[in-house]
């Protein structure tokens, strides 16, 4: 039989290959609607549609994998990054010859080279580079990235890019995210289901070690490499830029810090620590990528094909967490949609402040809050303009602000708009005086 | 002083600059592990789960890895599996996959056997190179049995995977007593700072940091470790409670409000940190440390109670831990101490109380062992590191006692033993995937009897080509199934629970054989991830794997772990 389908010419040999995929789309399931017409219809459809990957590391390598091999023929592939060699233990379609390369690129063309048929076009920049109408042409956007902030951005920009008079404007956003053997997959209809703005209490940032810690008391070995990171850097080679990709910088802060853990007896300061801490490293490994990216690929392809329910259908599940630590753990669950959130809500959020402290310490929380995460806002209130980064007169003006007590500046209860450079949104939050 | 030699001023070496991201996580022990080790992949069906797995296993860089696989490469192989090319048509597809996946990692070493399984197995001590076995469904029962038995005899950890359509489940057979020691326990579950049993160094510790403390400036007030503020008023509290501790929750929470009235408001900040920190701490720190029952477990096993001159060197540790806490009351101390605010010096000399009590635990157990190697006449020692790992994780060890996955046997039922009253409460639970696994046993039980031909060679894989009947039959197996169980177990299932069960699992064996044993690659990608992770928990002996069985439901994201 194999020598059969081998001899085949044309087609008939290409449709053959998708015999298992075929099958499945061909009939209906128990869990299928009785409306879903299985067979040539579904085929085509998923063969037309054109669909976005954000990613092309540890996660998009799987899903490019996974899309190209679930019937999918359009793929684009956004990335910036270029392949770097701790990237080789998990982003299985690079090779040591391809260091330095951009990810998109080799990515790209490895999958098109080993799944014939398929067209992978690759983007090697940023995807705040893309407008409106970029984003616009994809029936859904597969997410794997290891950034918060990028997840923001195109999740802000779904839910902008929606209006209700046209259905092809719902760009269904599929998120995968890992860490260690951790990991979940979510869907996110935008603004019909909860986003992944919603859901931003649950990825809180971790705690900042106070600054006089650093600076007085250091008590662990990774307050001596914050030291040497934060502290003797500008001390001593400020103008020299940090690039935490150069051995030669990270060996002076290794050095650096473990002088400084000598001096007070602290024992533990190595190599892979300083660039863990000064590289903010999170543990990735291939079996968890594998893991959250089919979970994400499955769900594309149940959305594209209808061939069974998937998560994210209004008021059913759609997000699942996984752990792999302790034996194995998931809990699929809806996570209910904020009405106060600030990229799909409609109300402003509440946002309880202390009214004695001063605007620049109001500031300074808001990139900590798990809700807000914000690192450069500009504040203003309807009345008036509380703080601008940027540009420079506005911000020499309203820079005496700073210094102001908050109840000196806005009235218990008082709605503000905050705006970052790293979105294209404004946040409203209603500040709270806390009794 | 703190007693460690400063490191090597250099860099990684290029190996570990490779496997950076994942030496974060187990380790060079689990590194080292993972090069020792040899997988064998007993391929069959489509042959992607399997693959899958053996990608996430190359990419981490396992030592060495051998396919078994007779299959010729088709055409349809080149739809759902990534590691074969058109150019391959007409190969072994066992040639092909090993070749592509050993370009994934220069470091593995890759080869493959295309003869069939049949043959394969006759030979003795074929399977004895392998440190662990991973067989994909289907394949037929006397072939799994043998397997099993193998896995039974010569203790090596074998995997069962069966993945069709938008479902899949893998079983795991390891050995009879599989202890884990580096079990990898959740930081914040870990701290025990004994603050109910201090010994005297920490008291006299406390006493001197606490020494004068309303007197103190604010500075130093506010610089005393919370662990001191809760040992000193601990002491005051016993003073007028009958030298008793706070003992119930109304008690501790009527503690914590003391602590909280010893901070200062008068100072610049308005609130101290440290107190921050000790009231927060209460309830958590004062209770009575008691064994996890997963660690009792592993003290009342029979291997820990009766040692030999062959017990393994977890079970000479585990005893004399074990005779150690009966002797003070207490397992050996971790000798960790969390982040807190303090001076400098003053929490580098807290570490160092913790850490000699540590070190003084250690030499005692260390004692202990070394007692009962030369009562029982052991040449060979255990290694002063692993007894030292062993008293930092006592507390959180765990055992994980192996045992045989289900074969099915033509004409036998299904059995299950000590499981099947649990097996039977998971029948009419919503979150148990058990049903699933009850259609996958149907399943095999209709390859076993089914052949897809008059030659009786290859079974037959239902819903290959008459999706309807085929479920029909299916259907029939998977009812036999449950109600074999219900009488198993010696129970009834009341209706409606039983007709829910009932046309719940029609459903999970109709969605299979919708399939018609054909795997999708995301089902296959996904469980390929599942397997391996466990393959590299069982190898590293790092972290607590699955305990037996696990079903991933596709059609609903979901998974269940079930013993059977």
């Amino acid at each position: 039989m194999a020598a059969d389908s081998a001899l085949t010419n044309g087609a008939d040999s290409q449709r053959l290959r998708w015999k298992y995929l075929d099958r499945i789309l061909s009939r209906p399931g128990p869990f299928t609607d009785p409306d879903w017409e299985p067979g040539e219809a579904v085929i085509e459809g998923l063969s037309r549609a054109k669909i976005l990957v954000i990613g092309a590391g540890g996660l998009g390598c799987e899903i490019l994998k996974n899309l190209a091999l679930s019937g999918f023929k359009d793929i684009h592939v956004i990335d910036m990054d270029t392949i770097d060699v701790s990237n080789l233990n998990r982003q299985f379609l690079f090779r040591h010859a391809d260091v330095g390369k951009y990810k998109a690129d080799v990515a790209a063309r490895f999958v098109e080279k080993r799944v014939k048929g398929v067209k992978i076009t690759p983007y090697c920049g940023k995807i705040q580079d893309k407008d409106e109408d970029y984003y616009m042409q994809f029936a859904m956007v597969v997410c794997g990235l290891d950034s918060i902030e990028a997840r923001r951005w195109i999740n802000a920009t779904l839910v902008g890019l929606f209006n209700e008079e046209d259905p092809d404007s719902l760009k269904p956003l599929i998120d995968g995210g890992t860490e260690g053997f951790k990991g979940q997959a979510r869907v996110v209809f935008p603004t019909m289901t909860s986003c992944i703005e919603c859901q931003l209490d649950m990825h809180a940032p971790r705690a900042a070690v106070p600054l006089c810690t650093l600076a007085t008391i250091p008590r662990q070995p990774q307050h001596c490499i914050e030291w040497a990171h934060i502290i003797a850097w500008e001390e001593e080679r400020k103008d020299i830029t940090l690039d935490t990709d150069d051995p030669e910088h990270i060996t002076w802060l290794f050095q650096k810090a473990l002088k400084r853990a000598q001096e007070f007896n602290i024992s533990g300061v190595t190599y892979s620590m300083t660039q863990g801490v000064v590289k903010n490293i999170i543990p990735a490994i291939a079996s968890t990528n594998a893991i959250v990216a089919a979970s994400c690929c499955n769900e594309a392809f149940k959305l594209a094909t209808n061939s069974n329910p998937f998560l994210g259908i209004p008021e059913t599940d759609n997000y699942m967490m996984y752990t792999g630590d302790e034996s194995i753990y998931t809990y699929t669950f809806q996570h209910i949609k904020k009405p106060d959130c600030p990229v799909c809500g409609n109300l402003a959020k509440n946002l309880e402040v202390d009214s004695k402290s001063t605007l620049q310490e109001f500031i300074d929380s808001l990139a900590e809050r798990p809700e807000a995460q914000l690192k450069k806002p500009t504040i203003r209130t309807e009345a008036k303009s509380l703080y601008y980064q940027s540009p420079p007169a506005l911000e020499e003006q309203t820079r005496p602000n700073l210094s102001k007590k908050l109840s000196e500046l806005v009235s218990d209860g008082e709605e503000v708009a905050i705006q970052d450079p790293a979105f294209q949104i404004a946040f409203k939050f209603k500040l709270v005086f806390k009794k | 002083m703190t007693g460690t030699t400063p490191p090597i001023l250099q860099g990684p070496t290029s190996k570990e600059k490779k496997y950076d991201r994942q030496l974060r996580l187990w380790a060079a022990s689990g590194q080292a592990a993972l090069e020792e080790s040899h997988i064998l992949l007993i391929n069959s069906g489509p042959g992607v789960v399997g693959v899958e797995t053996l990608k996430n296993l190359v990419l981490p860089g396992i030592g060495n890895f051998t396919i078994l696989d007779s299959t010729i490469v088709s055409e349809e192989d080149l739809g759902v599996n990534f590691f074969l090319e058109e150019e391959q048509l007409g190969g072994f597809r066992a040639e092909h996959t090993c070749n592509l996946l050993k370009e994934l990692n220069p470091d593995v070493q890759g080869s493959y056997i295309t003869e069939r399984i049949e043959s394969f197995l006759l030979k003795a001590d074929a399977l004895k190179p392998y440190t662990l076995i991973l067989v994909t469904a289907p394949i037929a029962p006397e072939l799994l049995s043998k397997l099993s038995a193998n896995a039974e005899t010569s203790a090596i950890p074998t995997f069962y995977i069966h993945c069709t359509g938008f479902y899949s489940h893998f079983s795991i057979h390891l050995p009879p007593a599989f202890p884990i020691v580096d079990t990898h326990p959740d930081p914040e579950t870990t701290t025990d700072l004994r603050l109910l049993a201090p010994w005297p160094e920490l008291s006299q510790y406390t006493a001197e940091k606490t020494s004068g403390l309303m007197e103190m400036n604010h500075h130093d007030h506010g610089h005393v470790p919370y662990l001191c503020l809760l040992l000193y008023y601990l002491e005051e509290w016993k003073k007028t409670h009958d030298g008793q501790v706070p003992q119930n929750y109304k008690e501790k929470t009527a503690f914590r409000q003391t602590v909280s009235q010893g901070a200062r408001t008068d100072n610049a900040e308005g609130g101290e940190e440290n107190y921050d920190e000790a009231v927060a701490a209460v309830l958590k720190s004062l209770n009575p440390a008691e064994l996890k029952s997963s660690v009792k477990e592993v003290f009342d096993a029979s291997e820990c109670k009766l040692l030999t001159a062959d017990s393994p060197d977890f079970w000479i540790i585990a005893n004399a831990i074990w005779s150690f806490y009966v002797a003070r009351g207490a397992l050996p101390l971790p000798g960790s101490v969390p982040d807190m605010k303090a001076q400098s010096a003053d929490y580098v000399q807290l570490q160092n109380v913790y850490k000699s009590k540590a070190r003084a635990d250690l030499s005692e157990v260390l004692q202990r062992v070394r007692g009962l190697e030369k009562k029982l006449g052991k040449t060979k020692t255990a290694e002063e590191k692993e007894v030292e790992l062993f008293c930092k994780n006592a507390a959180h060890i765990k055992l994980v006692r192996g045992r045989p996955f289900h074969v099915v046997q033509p004409g036998k039922g299904v059995k299950w033993e000590d499981r099947a009253k649990a097996a039977v409460q998971g029948l009419t639970n919503p979150e148990s995937l058990i049903l699933i696994y009850i259609a996958f046993l149907a399943f095999d039980i209709f390859t076993s009897t089914h052949a897809a031909d008059a030659l009786g060679g290859a079974a037959k894989i239902p819903g290959e080509t008459d999706a309807e009947a085929d479920a029909e039959k299916v259907t029939g197996i998977a009812f036999k199934i449950i109600d074999d169980l219900i009488k198993e177990a010696g129970t009834v299932v009341e209706d409606p629970d039983y007709s829910e069960a009932k046309s719940k699992a029609a459903e999970f064996v109709q969605e299979i054989v919708r399939a018609g044993g054909a795997e999708l690659h995301n089902i296959a990608a996904l469980t390929g991830g599942l397997v391996s992770q466990e393959v590299i928990k069982v190898i590293t002996k790092q972290y607590v794997p699955v305990d037996n069985t696990c079903i991933f439901d596709g059609v609903r994201s979901k998974t269940s772990v079930l013993r059977f």
